[in-house]
C-alpha cells in the first residue's frame, strides 16, 4: 500500500502537524519507503493468532475508589503557556 | 401489555416513520475518577479536581477504579444485559482542548456490558420494549468555556477523566415521546441502582439523539445526531424539530446529511455543528497502558446479589399486592426514595388511602416547597400516624391537610399538632346535634327552602362545619342534618 | 580528583564506605569532568548546585549510619525521566521550559537509595532514533573516535548521551530507556554495559512515553556488577503503573558470580543476517567459545520469525507513539506557536516543535491505525508479535540464555545515515526482537573492530530472569576482558 500527496496531507491533518508544500514530496517518498518495507508482514500466516495484548501476563489491576489526588492547581497550571484565572486558555473554539 | 403501535408523521407527500436511537452518557456515581484519584464532585473551583494524570502530563499513566467497574456491571444487570467477562479499554484519538491526552480512554470492540433491554412507560399505560446495544466505560472530557473572552476559550479539566457509562440503545424508538420515555426510564433505573444521580442540569446525564426518517417499509434513512441534550423537555423539542426539518428537506428534494447537530433551546431548532473533522477517524486501538479487564463469576454474582428490586417489578407488585391503580403505582415506583417511603408508610395501613395521600397531598406539598423526598421534613412514621388519625376519624380529611402543612413547617408529630391546635374531629353526635339545632333555629327560611331544593343541604353542612371550626365529622353531620331536615 | 572518577559504582561504593573520599569530592570530580567535556554534548542540563547539595546530604546521612544501595553515587539521568523541579525536555523543542512538578518512580527510587543527580543526558528526540542525531540539542559525539570521521562518531541511540557519559567517565553510571534497543545498542557502540530488564520490571510512571508496550528503563554502566547494583535500585512494582509487575526484586548483585557452568546458551541461526560484517560474526563465535570454556553448553536454536521483527516494531512503536505524543499540543506545557485558530495552533506548534524523525513516525503511526489500514498493518503486526514471543518461548524451553551480537556494525560517522531513515532502522535488527517479546537483554563490551571501535555481545533471557542474564553477562565480561577506554580528546 503506498501513499500519495493527498493521503500524506490527510494524515498530517489527523495528526495536527502542519506541513509545507515543499515538504510533501520528500515525505511521500520516505513514508512509502517505510511502508513498502513493512509490507512484508503480510506474508506471515496469522490465522488463529491472537494479537498481543500485553507482554506481561497479567490482567488489569484495580484501584480503590478513594479521593487521593487533585487540589494541586499550581502543579497542573504552572507549565501552561497561557493560563488565566485558574484556567488553561486556547484560541477561541467555535462550535 | 401490548407493544405500542408506531405512530407515523404526516408530511406533505405522505406518511413518514421516525427512527430514533439514543446514546446516553451517564456519569458514574463514584468518589474518584475512572483512572485517577481526583474527586468527581460537581461545582468545584476550576482545575482543583485535576491530577497530573487528568492533565495528561508527560509520563502519566491510568489506573482503573474498581468501584466504577462495579457500577457499570450493576447498571448492566439493571438493564437485563449480558456482562462481558473480558473487556478491553481502547483509545479514541482526536484533538480538542478539553481532551488533554489527545485521546479518550473508552471501550470499542469489547465493551464491559452487552445487549439488554428497557421497557418504556408511555401514555395511557402503553409500553414499548427498547433494546440496549451495549454499555461501556469511558472518560469524560473537561469543559471548555467559550464566552469569557472574545479571542480565547477557557478550559477547566475538573470533569476530565470522570467515569462515564455510555449506554447505547438500539434504534427502536419511534417518536419524541418514546425518546423522552427512554431517558426517563434509564434515569429511574440508574437512580434506583445508585450508579448515577441522573442530574441532567449538572450534566451528569446527557443524551445524543440519533434521528432519521423513512417511508414505512423502506430502508433506513440517513441519520443526524443531536448532541448533548440535557433535559427531557429539550429532547422532545429537539426531536420534533429535527423530524420536521428532515421531512421538509426530503420532500423538497434535498438529502439529509450525516452530521452532528446541536439543539438550541432558545430557538427550539437544531443546527449543524461546524465540524473540522469531516470524517471522524478515531483510530481506535487497545490502550497499551492498560491490560484487559477480566471479571469473575463471583464478582458479577456478588453485585447481582446487592441489586434492589427494580422499578418495573415494584410497580407490578404495588398493583398486585396493594391493588393500586397503574398510574399511582408507576408514580410511586418511579423513584426509589419515593417507593421506599411509601413502603414504610403502607405497612399495616390501607394502601389506597396511603397511596392517595402520598402521591396527592404529600408530593404536592413537597413540589410546592421545592423539596426532594430524600430531604422531606416529615418522617414516614409521622405521615403514617396522620393517616391513622384520618382512618379512625380522629380528625377530618380537611383538617388533616392543615395538619400536614404544619408538620411540613415544624417537623412535629401530628398527634402533638392536633392537640395543640385543638383540631380533634368532633364525632360526638350530641355535640353535633346541638350545632345543627342551632343552625336550623337561626335559619328558618332556609329550612323551608331545603324541602323543595334538597341540594341546599350542602349549605347547612357548610354552616355546621363553620360553626364547629371544621371539626365536625362530615359523615355524622350529613346524617344528622338529613334526619332533622326531614330529607 | 581525576582518579575518583575512574572508580566505577562498586569501587566508589567501597571508597565511600572506607572514608577514602566523600560524595562531595566524588561529585565535584564528575562536575569538573563534565564541564570539560562539552565537545561530547552528552548533557542537556547539568546541575552543579543540586548535585553538590545532594552529595552533601548524602555525606551527612552516611555519618548518621544511613547508607542506601547507591549512597553518594553520582549518576546521569537520561532526559526522558521527569525530574522534579528540573528542566525535562525529551530532547525536543516542544517541551521547551517544561519543569515537571513530579519525579519519575525510577529516579525517585535512585534518590531513595542515596544517589546524586549530576544532570540530564542528551538523547534522540522522544527516544526515537539509533544514533542520537535527532535531538533538538544537537548530536552527541561518541567518546570513541576514528581517524577520518571529521564530525565524530555517533554513540548510538536513543540513550546516546547516557552511553557517552558512562564511556567518558562523566558519571559513575547512568539511566537509559530501551524501546527497540535504545540502551543496548548505544552501550555496544561505546564499549559500555547496558541492560534492558523484562517489560514491567521497572515502573514507567513519570518516564516520558514513546511506545507504551515496549518502553523500559534500565542501567547503563561500566561493568555488569554496576548494572546489577543499579537495576536493584531502579526496579520494583509501582501501583501507579498498571503494566508494572508485582514480584519481588531479587538481589541482582549476589547473582552475578554464579557462573555459566551447566547453563545452556542458544545461538539463533536467523540472526546470521546477509551482509553481516565478518568481524561481528567472528566476535559472536568468540563469545560462544568463551562461554563454552566456562562450562556452558551451546546449541543452535531457531527463532523463525526473526526477520519480521523490525517491520513489526516499525508499525507497533510508531502507532503507539502517534497516540502518546498527541498530548504535546501547546495547551498545558511546553512550546506554543500561535495560529489563526485552535487547529492552526495545534498544527503550527507540532510542526515547529517536533523534529523530522518524530514527525515521520507520528505520520506512519497515524496511517497504520487509520480506517481501512488498521487490520492490515497494526492488527497484523500485533499478531506477528505474538508469534515472535512464541518463538522465544519455545526456544527457552531448551536454553537458559540466547547469545547474539548487539549491533550489526560499530559506531558510524555522524551524518552518514541521516538521509536514509530505513538504513538507520536496520541498526536495531538484533535488539528489537527481545523488545517485542518483552524479554530482558544485556549488552556487554566484547571486542574491538578493525577500526579500533568497541563491539558488544547481547545475552537475552527469560522473562524476569535478570539474574541469569547478569550471570551470563558477567561471565562474558570476565572472559572478554574488554578494558579499552577512549583517550579523552574532548577535554577542553
Amino acid at each position: 500500500m503506498s501513499v500519495d500527496a493527498a493521503t500524506v496531507r490527510k494524515i498530517a491533518t489527523l495528526a495536527r502537524i502542519a506541513i509545507k508544500d515543499e515538504e510533501v514530496p520528500p515525505l511521500v517518498g520516505e513514508l512509502n519507503q517505510i511502508l513498502d518495507w513493512v509490507e512484508q508482514l503480510g506474508e506471515v500466516d496469522t490465522d488463529g493468532v491472537m494479537p498481543m495484548t500485553s507482554v506481561a501476563d497479567i490482567t488489569a489491576p484495580l484501584r480503590t475508589d478513594a479521593i487521593t489526588d487533585g487540589q494541586k492547581e499550581a502543579a497542573v497550571l504552572d507549565n501552561a503557556p497561557d493560563a488565566r484565572e485558574g484556567h488553561f486558555t486556547v484560541p477561541k473554539v467555535v462550535e | 401489555m401490548a407493544e405500542a403501535e408506531a405512530k407515523l408523521v404526516e408530511g406533505a407527500t405522505g406518511s413518514w416513520e421516525v427512527i430514533i436511537g439514543i446514546e446516553c452518557h451517564a456519569q458514574v456515581a463514584s468518589n474518584s475518577k475512572l483512572f485517577s484519584g481526583a474527586a468527581t464532585e460537581f461545582g468545584a473551583d476550576p482545575n482543583s479536581q485535576v491530577s497530573l494524570v487528568d492533565a495528561a502530563m508527560p509520563g502519566m499513566l491510568p489506573v482503573l477504579n474498581e468501584y466504577c467497574v462495579e457500577q457499570a456491571v450493576r447498571t448492566g444487570l439493571g438493564l437485563n444485559s449480558a456482562i462481558n467477562k473480558q473487556s478491553v479499554f481502547a483509545r479514541k484519538n482526536y484533538f480538542y482542548p478539553d481532551l488533554p491526552q489527545g485521546y479518550q480512554i473508552s471501550q470499542f470492540e469489547l465493551p464491559i456490558v452487552g445487549e439488554g433491554e428497557i421497557v418504556l412507560d408511555l401514555a395511557e399505560g402503553a409500553q414499548r420494549t427498547v433494546g440496549i446495544e451495549r454499555l461501556h466505560l469511558e472518560q469524560d472530557a473537561g469543559k471548555s468555556i467559550h464566552d469569557q473572552d472574545p479571542a480565547l476559550s477557557f478550559v477547566d479539566l475538573n470533569r476530565s477523566g470522570v467515569a462515564l457509562m455510555e449506554i447505547v440503545s438500539k434504534p427502536d424508538m419511534r417518536s419524541a415521546e418514546e425518546a423522552q420515555a427512554f431517558l426517563k426510564k434509564l434515569r429511574t433505573i440508574v437512580r434506583y441502582l445508585g450508579t448515577c444521580d441522573g442530574n441532567m442540569e449538572q450534566g451528569s446525564m446527557r443524551g445524543d439523539i440519533n434521528v432519521s426518517v423513512r417511508r414505512p417499509g423502506e430502508e433506513l434513512g440517513t441519520r443526524a445526531e443531536i448532541k448533548n441534550v440535557n433535559s427531557f423537555r429539550f429532547v422532545g423539542q429537539a426531536v420534533e424539530y429535527e423530524v420536521g426539518r428532515q421531512i421538509d428537506l426530503i420532500e423538497d428534494g434535498g438529502e439529509v446529511q450525516q452530521e452532528t447537530r446541536l439543539f438550541d433551546p432558545r430557538s427550539g431548532e437544531t443546527r449543524s455543528m461546524r465540524s473540522k473533522e469531516e470524517a471522524h477517524d478515531y483510530r481506535y486501538f487497545p490502550d497499551p497502558d492498560l491490560l484487559p479487564l477480566v471479571l469473575t463469576d463471583e464478582f458479577i454474582e456478588g453485585i447481582r446479589a446487592t441489586l434492589p428490586v427494580m422499578p418495573d417489578q415494584k410497580k407490578a407488585r404495588f398493583i398486585e399486592q396493594f391493588g393500586l391503580k397503574p398510574y399511582d403505582a408507576g408514580v410511586l415506583a418511579g423513584d426509589k426514595a419515593s417507593s421506599d417511603f411509601f413502603e414504610k408508610v403502607v405497612e399495616g395501613r390501607d394502601p389506597r388511602l396511603v397511596a392517595n395521600w402520598v402521591t396527592g397531598e404529600f408530593f404536592g406539598s413537597l413540589n410546592k416547597l421545592g423539596v426532594e423526598i430524600e430531604d422531606a421534613p416529615i418522617s414516614a412514621d409521622n405521615l403514617g400516624e396522620l393517616i391513622d388519625m384520618i382512618s379512625d376519624d380522629t380528625i377530618s380529611g380537611r383538617n388533616a391537610k392543615d395538619v400536614l402543612d404544619i408538620m411540613l413547617e415544624t417537623g412535629d408529630a401530628p398527634g402533638k399538632i392536633v392537640e395543640e391546635e385543638g383540631l380533634k374531629q368532633v364525632t360526638d353526635t350530641g355535640a353535633i346535634e346541638a350545632i345543627v339545632d342551632e343552625v336550623i333555629a337561626q335559619n328558618p327560611d332556609k329550612v323551608a327552602e331545603v324541602k323543595e331544593k334538597p341540594k341546599l343541604a350542602g349549605w347547612f353542612v357548610g354552616q355546621v362545619m363553620k360553626a364547629s371550626q371544621g371539626k365536625a365529622n362530615p359523615a355524622a353531620v350529613n346524617k344528622i342534618l338529613a334526619e332533622k331536615l326531614g330529607l | 580528583m581525576s582518579q575518583l572518577i575512574d572508580l566505577d559504582i562498586a569501587g566508589a561504593r567501597d571508597a565511600l564506605a572506607k572514608g577514602e573520599c566523600s560524595s562531595e569530592e566524588l561529585t565535584n570530580g564528575y562536575l569538573e569532568a563534565i564541564d570539560a567535556a562539552k565537545a561530547l554534548n552528552a548533557f542537556i542540563t547539568v546541575l552543579p548546585g543540586k548535585a553538590i547539595e545532594m552529595a552533601k546530604e548524602s555525606d551527612v546521612r552516611r555519618k548518621a549510619g544511613e547508607v542506601g544501595a547507591l549512597e553518594g553515587i553520582p549518576l546521569a539521568i537520561k532526559d526522558l525521566f521527569c525530574t522534579e523541579g528540573v528542566l525535562t525536555t525529551a530532547a525536543s523543542h516542544i517541551l521547551d521550559g517544561f519543569t515537571p512538578p513530579y519525579e519519575s518512580t525510577v529516579t525517585a527510587n535512585l534518590w531513595g537509595q542515596g544517589a546524586v543527580l549530576l544532570g540530564k543526558t542528551n538523547l534522540d528526540e522522544f527516544a526515537m532514533g539509533s544514533s542520537n542525531e535527532t535531538s533538538y540539542y544537537g548530536p552527541v559525539r561518541n567518546p570513541w573516535s576514528m581517524e577520518g570521521a571529521a564530525d565524530g562518531l555517533v554513540p548510538g541511540g536513543s540513550s546516546g548521551g547516557s552511553a557517552a557519559a558512562v564511556a567518558a567517565n562523566l558519571c559513575a553510571g547512568a539511566t537509559g530507556t530501551d524501546t527497540g534497543g535504545s540502551i543496548r545498542q548505544p552501550a555496544a557502540l561505546t564499549g559500555t554495559v547496558g541492560m534492558k530488564p523484562t517489560y514491567g520490571r521497572c515502573s514507567r510512571w513519570g518516564t516520558i512515553a514513546f511506545a507504551s508496550s515496549l518502553d523500559q528503563a534500565g542501567p547503563m554502566t561500566r561493568t555488569v556488577r554496576d548494572a546489577a547494583i543499579m537495576l536493584g535500585a531502579m526496579a520494583g512494582h509501582d501501583a501507579k503503573d498498571s503494566t508494572s509487575i508485582d514480584t519481588p526484586v531479587p538481589d541482582y548483585e549476589a547473582a552475578i558470580e554464579g557462573g555459566v557452568n551447566g547453563l545452556t546458551i542458544g545461538v539463533p541461526e536467523e540472526y546470521r543476517v546477509d551482509g553481516m560484517p565478518k568481524e561481528i560474526e567472528d566476535l559472536w563465535h568468540q563469545g560462544i567459545e568463551w562461554l563454552k570454556a566456562q562450562g556452558a553448553e551451546v546449541k543452535t536454536v531457531s527463532l523463525e520469525r526473526t526477520k519480521y521483527a523490525l517491520p513489526t516494531y516499525y508499525i507497533v512503536a510508531p502507532a503507539e507513539a502517534s497516540s502518546n505524543l498527541a498530548r504535546y499540543d501547546g495547551v498545558r506545557y511546553g512550546l506554543r506557536v500561535p495560529g489563526d485558530d485552535i487547529t492552526g495552533m495545534y498544527e503550527n506548534t507540532r510542526a515547529e516543535g517536533f523534529g523530522a524523525e518524530v514527525k515521520r513516525r507520528i505520520l506512519i503511526g497515524t496511517y497504520v491505525l487509520s480506517a481501512g489500514y488498521y487490520d492490515a498493518y497494526y492488527l497484523q503486526a500485533q499478531k506477528v508479535r505474538t508469534l515472535i514471543a512464541q518463538d522465544f518461548a519455545e526456544a527457552f524451553v531448551d536454553v537458559d540464555l540466547i547469545l547474539t551480537p548487539t549491533a550489526p556494525e560499530p559506531a558510524f560517522g555522524i551524518g552518514s545515515k541521516t538521509d536514509d531513515p530505513l538504513s538507520m532502522y536496520l541498526n536495531d535488527v538484533f535488539t528489537v526482537p527481545a523488545s517485542l517479546a518483552g524479554l530482558p537483554g544485556i549488552s556487554v563490551p566484547a571486542g574491538m573492530s578493525a577500526s579500533g571501535l568497541p563491539l558488544g555481545l547481547q545475552l537475552i533471557g527469560k522473562a524476569f530472569d535478570e539474574e541469569t542474564v547478569l550471570r551470563g553477562g558477567y561471565a562474558l565480561e570476565q572472559a572478554a576482558g574488554f578494558s579499552g577506554k577512549p583517550s579523552p580528546w574532548w577535554r577542553s
